[in-house]
């Protein structure tokens, strides 16, 4: 239930302990403490680029809705079609609020027509949960899953061969995002080809009393593959170079879907959910501001909130930023008005009062090669 | 890791290594610093003739996650830079008592290195540190 969450101390996922003899560094996120590297940064991005890495990310909240009506309620507070799925299906979505701006981004899964499993950002789980109450109009009841469910990320391109060892689910056949239930690794799991990285990959979804016997199995596994165990810090860069939004970064409660490049997750043509009318003016007059990538071209490195400036004048903020491990470059995500975030832009981002040259460029950074 | 024991350590992570003669001493950031930093990927260096002052920061050392400013241990000019750290900045990584040295400086005040640690006492106040 909300209210588990001690507002002093950080919340730990059932494998503190774990990353903690691993020697994993720790670092507070999002109200949970959680491993942010282990070996590195750059190794663990790399084998996320070219080979396997698994992250604990059960922080993460879980959301359950059920009910005759399941589906009319998520279609009335998120911005995309969850009545477009089909069971074993996720997808994308936007919670918002009246003005159209992110409550939060989440995935939304149809596990059966009477039952929707959500997994939502950490430290919005709470809010998340009381907006679907609030909103809840239906014959449907919402359930805050977070304490029954730890989930594992497994991605890279040797993912599917390495989460193929753990299970009988037949994962080859596994389109991207959608999911299947069944044993892994001994354990009744929820697996989803879904991922916060750009790669191929699984989220696997496991009751916390069997984190440790998954982890450990999925390590394993993983061995003659090189498997990696990866922290937070290389979750940000992998998700950066893939140009994946981060709620509090390039999205939040005044940000809207198309301010952040995700028109696509707005489905218009539905009568109504919360933030349609709001959205419909502003694609009728157009954004004035927009979610840029960018590069740098001089020598320094953009971090999160430093200022870009154009022609001697600030014109906005970086959002994201950091050198991009794979690509060799320095990169970042910016919001930007409307006319400067086209791609080619010169632009400069003041790094401790230098101003250094950057230019923006086309999102995202990084694509993977898909068979 | 070994703290060398002909150099001396600020409590902000640099060591100092006077040369023979004590004119000059070379600054860099300690082992124990570029491993809380993770791959240093960038190294902002001052130009040669910057007036340092002890205690100042004069250059940064970035990670993938992190920036961190670097201290002069000692007051003084600059009379080398390690350009080398410019196009291979993990040699802060691999050797940061050696080829990853930062700057070259002048030494103004002999009696500033009192207030620097010994390796044996930083080795102590680096262990204190992580409990």
């Amino acid at each position: 239930m909300p209210g588990l969450v001690n507002e002093s101390l950080p919340m730990r996922t059932s494998l503190n302990a774990v990353h903690r003899a691993m020697g994993a560094r720790m670092i507070e996120f999002g109200g949970w403490d959680m491993p942010v590297l282990y070996g590195g940064i750059v190794a663990e991005h790399k084998a996320v680029r070219t080979g396997v890495g698994v992250f604990d990310v059960s922080h993460m909240g879980e959301i359950e809705i059920r009910g005759p009506q399941s589906v009319d309620l998520i279609d009335s507070v998120c911005s995309n079609r969850a009545a477009a799925l089909r069971d074993g299906q996720a997808q994308y979505s936007g919670l918002l609020n009246h003005e159209g701006g992110f409550v939060d981004d989440l995935l939304v899964h149809r596990v059966a027509s009477d039952h929707f499993f959500l997994c939502v950002n950490a430290s919005n789980q709470e809010k998340d949960f009381d907006w679907f109450v609030e909103n809840n109009s239906f014959d449907a009841e919402v359930t805050f899953a977070s304490p029954s469910y730890d989930q594992l990320a497994i991605q890279g391109p040797k993912a599917l061969v390495v989460a193929s060892r753990l299970t009988d689910l037949d994962l080859a056949s596994m389109r991207y995002y959608w999911f299947a239930r069944g044993e892994f690794a001994g354990v009744p799991a929820t697996v989803a080809r879904t991922g916060y990285t750009g790669e191929d990959g699984f989220e696997v979804y496991i009751p916390p009393t069997e984190t440790e016997h998954v982890w450990n199995a999925v390590l394993e596994a993983g061995e003659r593959d090189s498997i990696l165990p990866c922290g937070l810090g290389a979750r940000n860069t992998l998700r950066l170079e893939a140009a994946m939004s981060l709620y509090g970064h390039e999205i939040d409660d005044r940000t809207t879907p198309y301010e952040a490049g995700l028109g696509w997750i707005v489905k218009l043509a539905k009568p109504a959910f919360l933030g349609r009318s709001a959205l419909v003016r502003q694609k009728a007059e157009g954004v004035r501001r927009k979610i840029a990538g960018f590069e740098m071209t001089g020598r320094g490195i953009a971090r999160d909130g430093y200022r870009v400036i154009v022609g001697g004048a600030d014109i906005g903020e970086v959002t994201s930023a950091s050198p991009a491990p794979f690509l060799g470059k320095n990169i970042g995500l910016c919001m930007l008005p409307l006319r400067y975030s086209r791609p080619g832009q010169p632009i400069e981002i003041e790094i401790r009062s230098r101003r250094v040259a950057a230019q923006t460029v086309p999102i995202p950074f990084y694509r993977r090669a898909r068979a | 890791m070994e703290y060398p024991n002909e150099y001396r350590y600020t409590q902000e992570h640099e060591w100092v290594k006077m040369d023979q003669g004590a004119k000059t001493a070379l600054v860099g950031i300690t082992h124990h610093a570029q491993d809380h930093l993770g791959d240093v990927v960038f190294v902002e260096l001052p130009s040669i003739g910057t007036k340092l002052q002890a205690g100042s920061p004069f250059g940064t050392v970035e990670s993938v996650k992190a920036v961190s400013d670097i201290y002069a241990p000692l007051s003084g000019d600059v009379t080398e830079v390690n350009e080398e750290l410019l196009d291979a900045p993990e040699r802060v990584n691999d050797d940061p008592h050696g080829d990853g040295w930062m700057v070259r400086m002048t030494v103004v005040d002999l009696g500033e290195l009192d207030g620097l640690m010994s390796a044996e006492n930083y080795a102590e106040y680096v262990a204190a540190e992580a409990h």
